[in-house]
C-alpha cells in the first residue's frame, strides 16, 4: 500500500482528525502568507506576535498529544511530562548558545556568555559537541527518551500505578527543577539560556525564518499526530487500550504490560522533546521553571478539557484553555486563575470527556433519541 | 607702772579683734581645707564632678566606686556613654536618658524622673581616654562585687576578650572571694588565658590543662595557633612541650566540639522532621481513608497561616496568647473548608482518584487568588511571641532556638491527640473501618459519605494547625502552600497510606537525613538526593513504609 493510501486508511474512522488536519494545513498555509506576503498596512496583516504565539500554541499542542497518548490512551496519568518538553527545549538551546560565538557579550567565541561570567574556563564535556546540529537533534530524542526509559523501567516493572506513579513523576520534575536552577550545573542556572543569534545559519530575528520555525512547527504536529494514530490503530494500540481499561485481567492473558506501557512512555517523551525543541527558537528562550511541577499538570487540564482518549481533543483543549490565558492575562490578570481553577473543577465534575465529549453526547442523545423513535414505531 | 599697764591693755584691746578675726580665719581656713575624697558622701563627689578636672574626675570616680552606693554604676555607665549631665544653673547632676533634644533627664542618685529639659540647659560631664579607662576599671570592679550571680557572669564575660593587667589584678583579687561556680569557671578560664600569654613555660602548660575541657571557639583557635597548626604559623609556642601539650588539648576538644555539631545536626533535622510529619499528618488521614490525594492541602496549610497573621490583627497587645488561639481557629477554619471541598466536589467524584487530584488542584489555584485578593500578594508579616523567641545554649557549641525546639514538641502533641482521636473516639472507629473495607463498613451502618466529610475535615483542620507551626518558621504569603506540598506527598507516600506511625517514622527520617547530607553537598543537592531516593524506594516498595494490610487494601 502506498502513503496516501495508508493514510487513508489511518484516518478514515477518524472524523474529527481530518478536520484538525485540515485545520491545520490551512493555518500552515495562510498564515504565512498573511504574514509574510500581504503588506503590513492592511488590515489582514499578521504580526509576528501572532506568528510567534501560534506557533507556541502548536509546540503546546504536541506537548497535549504526547501527554493524552499515555493517559488518554495508557492510563498513565504522568504529571511530570513538561521535563521532556524542557529536556528538548535545553538541548536545542544549548546548540543555539554554541551557536552565538563570539558574538555574545562577552565576546569568548567558545564559552556561552554565563560561563565567562562564573569564571569558567572550559566547556563542561557534556557541551561538546552541540554546535553540530545533527547531534544536537539527536540529543533532543535522546535525552528524555532515556529519563523516560530509565523512569519508566523501575516504575512499571514495580508496578508502580495510579496516584503513586503521579506523585513520582512530580517529584522527576520537581528534582529536576531543583538541579538546574544551580549555578554550577552548566546549564545557565536561574538565567536559562537566551540571546539567540542563528540557527544553522539563518538569523532568527528575521520574519522569513521565524515563518519557516511556524511551518515547520505545524508539520511536526502533522506528523506526530498521524503517528500517535498509528500507533493507537494498530494491534499494540488496542492492546495499550486493554491496559487502560483492566491492566490486571491484560496481564493475565499474557500481555507484557510493562514492556507496553514503557514504549509508550517513551515514545511519548520523544514527541514532548521534540515539541520543546521547536518551542524554544520561537520563544526565544528557556529557563529552569519550564521544569516547575504546575507546568505538567497544566498540560494535563489541557488534555482533560479538550478531552482524553481523542487524539484532537487534547490538541483542541491545548489551543482553546492557552488562548483562554492569553486573552485573560493581558485583560484581567487577576481573574485568570479562577478561570482556571473553576475550569479545572467544572470540567473534572462535568465534562469527563472534555468539550469533545459533549459533542459525542449530543451525537449520542439524538443517535438513542432516534433508535427510541425507530423502536417505537 | 600703772601707765605701762593701761598702755598693754590698750594695746590688748586694739589687738584683740584682729586675732579674733585671724582665729577665726583660721578656723575657716581649716574647715574649707579639702577632707580625703574618700570619706567623702555620694552626694558631695557628685557635687564635684562638674567643676572637677581630669586627674580629680578620676579621683572622684574611683572613690564613687568604692563608696558603696547602689547608684554608682548607673552614674559611671553613663559618664561614659556620655549621658552624664549638669545644669549650668546650679551645678546639679543627672542622667539622661539619650541624646535626644529636649533631653529626658532623671535623678543621678534615685533615678526618680525630672522630666524633659532643654538641651542647652545643660552642659555634658566630660571624659578623656585616661578617664575612660578608669570608668570602665570601675565599673568592672562594682560588677564583679555586685550580689548578683549573672552581672558577675556578664562582668567577667566581658573582661575576658579584653585582658590587661588591671582586669588580671581584678580577677585574681576577687577569685578568692567567689562562691558561685559558674563565675569561678568563668575566671579561672579567663586568668588561664591571661597565663597562655606569659612568659613562664610551666605557667603556660598549667593554663592549658585548666583550659582541657572548654568548648570556647577563642580558646580553641588560640590553642591552634600556639601548636601551630593554626592558620598564622608565626603564632606557635617557642616551647616544644608546651606545643605538644597544646595539640594534645586541641585534638580532644575537636573531638567533643565535632560531638556536639552533630548532635546539634541530628536537632536540626528533627526540627525540619517535625515539619513534614506535620505537613504530611492532614494527607495520610484523607489519602488512607478515601484514596484521594488533596492538590488542595498545601492551601489549606496557608489558610491557617493566615489564620495566625489575622488573630494577631485583632489582638495586638496579647501575642503573647495569639498562637494558642490561633490553633482552634486555624482548626476550625481549614476544617471548614476541607468539609467544603469535600461535599461540594470530592464527594462527586468518589472511585476517580485521578481527577480528584486534578478537581483539587483547581480548589488550590482557587484558594491562592482568593487569598491574594483578600489579603496582598505580599508576604504577611506575623511576629513571634516572646515566650518563643531567643535559644536554649546548652553549651559553647549546641544551642537550639526555642521556637524550633516549641514545634518539635508541638508535633508530637498533635501526633499524639490524632492518635488518640483514630484510636478511643467514636469518629475514630468509623474512619478506621471505612478505610479498611468500605463496602463492609456500610452493611455494618456506618454512614460513610459523613465519615468521609468528617475524614476530610480532620486532615484538612490538622493541615490548617500545621500552618500555625509554619507560620512561626516561614514567610505567610499565598505561595506557601506550594513550597510544602511536594513534600507532604513524599512524607505519605514513603511512610505508608493510612499509617499515622508511618508518616511520623517518614517525616523524621527525611527531615535528619536532609539536614545530615546538608553539610555534605549543600541543600539543594541534599533535596534532590532523597527525592532520588524517594523514586527508587517507591519502586521497590510501592506501598510505603507501613503499608495498610488486608484484601481491601490491595485493591
Amino acid at each position: 500500500m502506498g502513503i496516501t493510501s495508508q493514510l487513508s486508511a489511518l484516518l478514515k474512522t477518524d472524523r474529527g482528525g481530518r478536520v484538525f488536519l485540515a485545520i491545520l494545513f490551512a493555518v500552515a498555509v495562510i498564515m504565512p502568507v498573511l504574514h509574510l506576503v500581504v503588506p503590513e498596512s492592511s488590515a489582514l496583516h499578521l504580526s509576528s506576535y501572532w506568528m510567534t504565539l501560534v506557533g507556541k500554541y502548536m509546540a503546546y499542542a504536541m506537548l497535549a498529544l504526547a501527554v493524552d497518548l499515555v493517559w488518554g490512551f495508557c492510563g498513565i496519568l504522568s504529571l511530570g511530562h513538561a521535563a521532556f518538553f524542557a529536556l528538548g527545549g535545553y538541548a536545542m538551546g544549548m546548540y543555539l548558545m554554541r551557536q552565538i560565538g563570539p558574538r555574545g557579550v562577552y565576546g569568548d567565541p567558545v564559552l556561552p556568555d554565563f560561563m565567562v561570567f562564573l569564571n569558567w574556563k572550559e566547556l563542561p564535556w557534556f557541551w561538546h559537541g552541540f554546535d553540530m546540529f545533527w547531534l544536537a537533534m539527536s540529543m533532543v530524542l535522546i535525552v528524555p527518551a532515556l529519563l523516560a526509559l530509565a523512569f519508566g523501567w523501575f516504575a512499571f516493572r514495580s508496578r508502580v500505578t495510579g496516584v503513586y506513579l503521579s506523585i513520582i513523576t512530580q517529584a522527576m520534575t520537581y528534582a529536576l527543577m531543583l538541579a538546574f536552577f544551580r549555578n554550577d550545573m552548566g546549564f545557565g542556572g536561574n538565567n536559562g539560556f537566551t540571546d539567540f543569534k542563528d540557527l544553522l545559519g539563518f538569523d532568527l530575528h528575521k520574519r522569513s525564518v521565524q515563518t519557516s520555525l511556524f511551518v515547520c512547527t505545524a508539520v511536526f504536529l502533522a506528523l506526530s499526530y498521524v503517528a500517535c494514530r498509528y500507533v493507537v490503530t494498530s494491534r499494540a494500540g488496542r492492546v495499550v487500550a486493554a491496559v487502560r481499561d483492566a491492566e490486571s485481567r491484560t496481564r493475565f492473558i499474557g500481555y507484557r504490560v510493562e514492556n507496553y506501557k514503557l514504549w509508550v512512555f517513551v515514545f511519548s517523551a520523544i514527541i514532548a522533546g521534540i515539541a520543546g525543541a521547536l518551542y524554544v527558537p520561537q520563544v526565544g528562550i528557556i529557563n529552569p521553571s519550564e521544569f516547575s511541577p504546575i507546568n505538567s499538570i497544566e498540560v494535563v487540564i489541557w488534555v482533560a478539557i479538550g478531552g482524553r482518549g481523542t487524539l484532537y481533543g487534547a490538541i483542541a483543549g491545548a489551543v482553546l484553555v492557552n488562548y483562554a490565558k492569553t486573552s485573560f492575562s493581558t485583560a484581567l490578570p487577576s481573574a485568570w486563575l479562577y478561570f482556571l481553577g473553576a475550569l479545572f473543577v467544572l470540567t473534572t465534575l462535568f465534562l469527563p470527556r472534555g468539550f469533545i465529549g459533549l459533542g459525542q453526547q449530543w451525537r449520542e442523545r439524538k443517535v438513542s433519541a432516534g433508535r427510541a423513535v425507530a423502536a417505537k414505531a | 607702772m600703772i601707765k605701762r599697764l593701761i598702755l598693754t591693755a590698750l594695746l590688748g584691746l586694739l589687738t584683740f579683734p584682729a586675732a579674733v578675726k585671724q582665729a577665726v580665719a583660721q578656723q575657716v581656713a581649716t574647715a574649707a581645707a579639702p577632707t580625703p575624697v574618700a570619706v567623702q558622701s555620694f552626694d558631695s563627689l557628685l557635687a564635684q564632678l562638674p567643676d572637677a578636672d581630669f586627674a580629680a574626675k578620676r579621683e572622684l570616680v574611683t572613690a564613687l566606686a568604692n563608696e558603696g552606693s547602689p547608684a554608682a554604676l548607673t552614674v559611671l555607665s553613663a559618664m561614659l556613654d556620655g549621658r552624664l549631665l549638669y545644669r549650668l544653673a546650679d551645678k546639679v547632676v543627672v542622667v539622661s536618658a539619650s541624646d535626644s533634644d529636649p533631653l529626658v533627664i532623671s535623678d543621678a542618685k534615685t533615678g526618680k524622673s525630672l522630666g524633659q529639659a532643654p538641651a542647652s540647659d545643660f552642659e555634658h560631664v566630660g571624659t578623656n581616654n585616661g578617664l575612660r579607662k578608669a570608668l570602665r576599671g570601675a565599673m568592672a570592679q562594682l560588677q564583679l562585687s555586685s550580689s548578683d550571680a549573672k552581672l558577675r557572669l556578664a562582668a567577667v564575660t566581658e573582661l575576658t576578650p579584653n585582658l590587661d593587667e588591671e582586669a588580671i589584678a581584678l580577677l585574681r583579687a576577687h577569685f578568692t572571694t567567689e562562691k558561685d561556680s559558674t563565675v569561678r569557671k568563668a575566671m579561672s578560664n579567663a586568668l588561664a588565658i591571661a597565663d597562655l600569654g606569659s612568659t613562664d613555660a610551666k605557667l603556660r602548660l598549667a593554663a592549658i590543662e585548666s583550659l582541657r575541657d572548654s568548648l570556647n571557639n577563642e580558646i580553641f583557635a588560640r590553642l591552634n595557633a600556639m601548636a601551630g597548626s593554626g592558620e598564622d604559623a608565626t603564632q606557635a609556642d617557642p616551647d616544644p612541650a608546651v606545643r605538644g601539650a597544646a595539640a594534645t588539648v586541641v585534638l580532644h576538644m575537636q573531638h567533643w566540639r565535632s560531638f556536639y555539631s552533630s548532635i546539634e545536626t541530628l536537632l536540626f533535622g528533627l526540627s525540619l522532621g517535625s515539619v513534614l510529619v506535620l505537613a504530611g499528618i492532614g494527607l495520610a488521614v484523607t489519602f488512607g481513608v478515601m484514596g484521594v490525594i488533596n492538590m488542595a492541602h498545601g492551601e489549606l496549610m496557608m489558610l491557617g497561616a493566615y489564620t495566625v497573621y489575622v488573630v494577631q490583627q485583632l489582638m495586638p497587645n496579647h501575642i503573647g496568647a495569639s498562637i494558642f488561639v490561633s490553633i482552634p481557629a486555624a482548626f476550625l477554619v481549614a476544617g471548614l473548608f476541607g468539609v467544603l471541598i469535600e461535599r461540594g466536589i470530592v464527594r462527586f467524584l468518589y472511585g476517580r482518584p485521578l481527577e480528584t487530584l486534578l478537581a483539587t488542584f483547581g480548589v488550590s489555584l482557587l484558594l491562592q487568588q482568593l487569598v491574594r485578593d483578600v489579603f496582598s500578594p505580599n508576604n504577611r508579616p506575623v511576629e513571634t511571641p516572646q515566650w518563643m523567641a531567643g535559644s536554649l545554649q546548652i553549651n559553647d557549641v549546641l544551642a537550639i532556638t526555642y521556637s524550633r525546639l516549641y514545634i518539635i514538641l508541638f508535633t508530637l502533641a498533635v501526633f499524639a491527640l490524632l492518635l488518640a482521636v483514630l484510636k478511643r473516639t467514636r469518629l475514630g472507629l468509623e474512619v478506621r473501618a471505612v478505610s479498611q473495607n468500605r463496602g463492609m463498613a456500610k452493611a455494618m451502618g456506618i454512614r460513610t459519605e459523613w465519615v468521609d466529610a468528617m475524614t476530610f475535615g480532620l486532615g484538612s483542620g490538622i493541615a490548617g494547625v500545621a500552618g500555625v507551626a509554619l507560620s512561626q518558621l516561614t514567610n505567610v504569603g499565598p505561595n506557601l502552600g506550594q513550597s510544602y506540598i511536594v513534600d507532604s506527598f513524599m512524607v505519605v507516600v514513603f511512610g505508608g497510606v493510612g499509617s499515622l506511625w508511618g508518616t511520623l517514622t517518614a517525616g523524621t527520617s527525611l527531615g535528619v537525613a536532609s539536614k545530615l547530607l546538608e553539610p555534605g553537598v549543600g541543600a539543594v543537592l541534599a533535596k534532590i538526593l532523597v527525592l532520588v531516593f524517594l523514586i527508587i524506594f517507591i519502586q521497590r516498595r510501592p506501598r510505603g513504609l507501613f503499608p495498610q494490610k488486608g484484601r481491601a487494601a490491595e485493591g
